[in-house]
């Protein structure tokens, strides 16, 4: 048992390959809770984000011989991921875009908490400059940028990837995929800007 | 050096500036950009703030017990790495069994109709039919529940935990049937799958205590998007086609007929 907990991702490959279907099970622990995190910050709800860490470590799975050997399992099964999540984001864009209501569909995919409404209904000041509010602000926000930046975000700022890595996802230059991190913050920040300047003004108004 | 425009200084802060020494020299002579970064810093600090949901230690396991059944598939996929030895040996095995097999059909009687496979593709989508119609049937008695609870007024709190607990539990059942629906390129199926999945993982997520307010958001989503009558017409397509197996087509009329009367 021990020894199995050692195994290293190179090794556990190479079973794998070699028809040791539960070598590949040590993988799939090890690296699940990594993929998960990029997933659920790529789609915006838990739902979506199991989805992709599944769909992701079975196509790393039956790509498994073409990644023999390069690089890093982990950083292999989370492009396979980052690729995958992109294409459901342009899907449920195309999607949205199809149905009826657009907006309201995407509130559904975002998992609003209930009683996150019941909070909007009335908002007092002390109420917005809570956190969990400004999280679900930047929840809306996220779900505004196009797949594009919110795959450059993503993976730029919370994951810390390389431009190049990027670049490979978005299937892109690395002057463009640094123009679309740029316009991602840069939205952002136009989304929130009159909800964090006004806690800044606040703030600084209990000091004074 | 005159300001830093916005752009520079979000590379700036991400580290890729080109004149990287340039703006950190400005940086420290010009309080207004000063100020403009540490605006943009709150940017990255919120995203830093944002919570995400820790899906438990087990999270892996859970992860390779939904995907090992599923591993299985590869074997049908066995070109994409056919020198590993054990296949190398299956697959001379299979060549042997398909010379001796043409063999023998050249002395025997001619050949019988694969009647086997086609049969067992019946018996498999015969028994998908059967297991999502329970499947719809269960998830309609959730929905139901929900949508005839009843809500007093004046009444502070709703309890739904036992429709929670089984909500749950139907999570799981649903997503299968939704990646076989998915897998076998039925659209409308997956599509009404998808829908519940979320509205299920939404009532099994809820406060066990929900407030009449949020109790009500809940109910006009399942409301709003016909869930139920969706359920329905699916449920219906597969009473169809469990009583009439060997009318697919037919079956697929009746449903868009359905969907036209909405």
């Amino acid at each position: 048992m021990a020894e199995e907990v050692a195994v290293s991702d190179a090794v556990a490959v190479e079973r794998t390959l070699a028809g040791d279907r539960d070598a590949y099970r040590v993988l799939v622990e090890r690296h699940s809770r990594t993929v998960y995190r990029m997933a659920y910050r790529m789609m915006g709800n838990a739902h979506d984000a199991e989805d992709v860490v599944q769909e992701s470590f079975l196509r790393a799975y039956q790509k498994l011989k073409q990644f023999a050997g390069n690089a890093n399992f982990g950083t292999w099964v989370y492009r396979i991921a980052a690729n995958y999540a992109i294409d459901r984001l342009r899907q449920r864009n195309v999607d949205e875009a199809r149905r009826e209501g657009p907006s309201k569909q995407r509130e559904d995919s975002l998992e609003v908490d209930p009683l996150s409404q019941v909070r909007d209904m009335s908002p007092s000041p002390e109420r917005l400059a809570g956190s969990a509010q400004l999280a679900e602000r930047m929840k809306v926000a996220l779900a505004e940028l196009s797949p594009a930046e919110r795959t450059a975000i993503v993976m730029r700022h919370w994951d810390g990837c390389g431009i190049e890595e990027i670049a490979a996802v978005l299937n892109s230059n690395s002057n463009a995929t640094k123009n679309t991190v740029f316009r991602a913050v840069q939205k952002l920040r136009r989304a929130l800007t009159p909800f964090l300047e006004g806690k800044e003004a606040r703030a600084m108004g209990t000091e004074g | 050096m005159k300001h830093g425009t916005e752009e520079e200084l979000i590379a700036y802060r991400d580290g890729e500036a080109k004149e990287r020494e340039a703006i950190a020299a400005h940086l420290r002579e010009c309080p207004e950009c000063r100020e403009e970064l540490k605006r943009i810093e709150a940017v990255f600090e919120a995203l830093d703030a944002m919570p995400i949901p820790d899906p438990g230690v087990d999270y892996g396991q859970r992860v390779w017990q939904r995907i090992a059944p599923r591993l299985g598939e590869k074997k049908a996929r066995w070109w994409e790495t056919p020198f590993v030895p054990q296949r190398l040996a299956a697959l001379g095995g299979v060549v042997a069994l398909v010379i001796l097999a043409f063999v023998a059909g050249r002395w025997t009687k001619p050949p019988i109709p694969m009647v086997d496979q086609a049969d067992a593709a019946k018996v498999r989508e015969r028994v998908l039919v059967v297991a999502v119609g329970e499947h719809l049937g269960r998830t309609e008695m959730v929905l139901m529940e929900l949508e005839n609870a009843p809500a007093q007024k004046g009444q502070k709190a709703i309890n739904i935990s036992e429709t929670q607990r089984r909500a749950g539990d139907l999570v799981e059942e649903n997503r299968l049937y939704r990646q076989t629906a998915l897998k076998d390129g039925d659209q409308a199926m997956a599509s009404t799958l998808d829908e519940l999945e979320r509205v299920l993982l939404d009532i099994a997520n809820s406060p066990e205590e929900l407030t009449p307010a949020a109790f009500e958001t809940i109910r006009n989503r399942i409301e709003a998007q016909g869930l139920l009558f969706k359920v329905r017409v699916v449920k219906q397509g597969l009473d169809e086609r469990k009583a009439n197996p060997d009318t697919k087509p037919a079956e697929n009329k009746t449903r868009s007929t359905e969907r036209k009367k909405v």
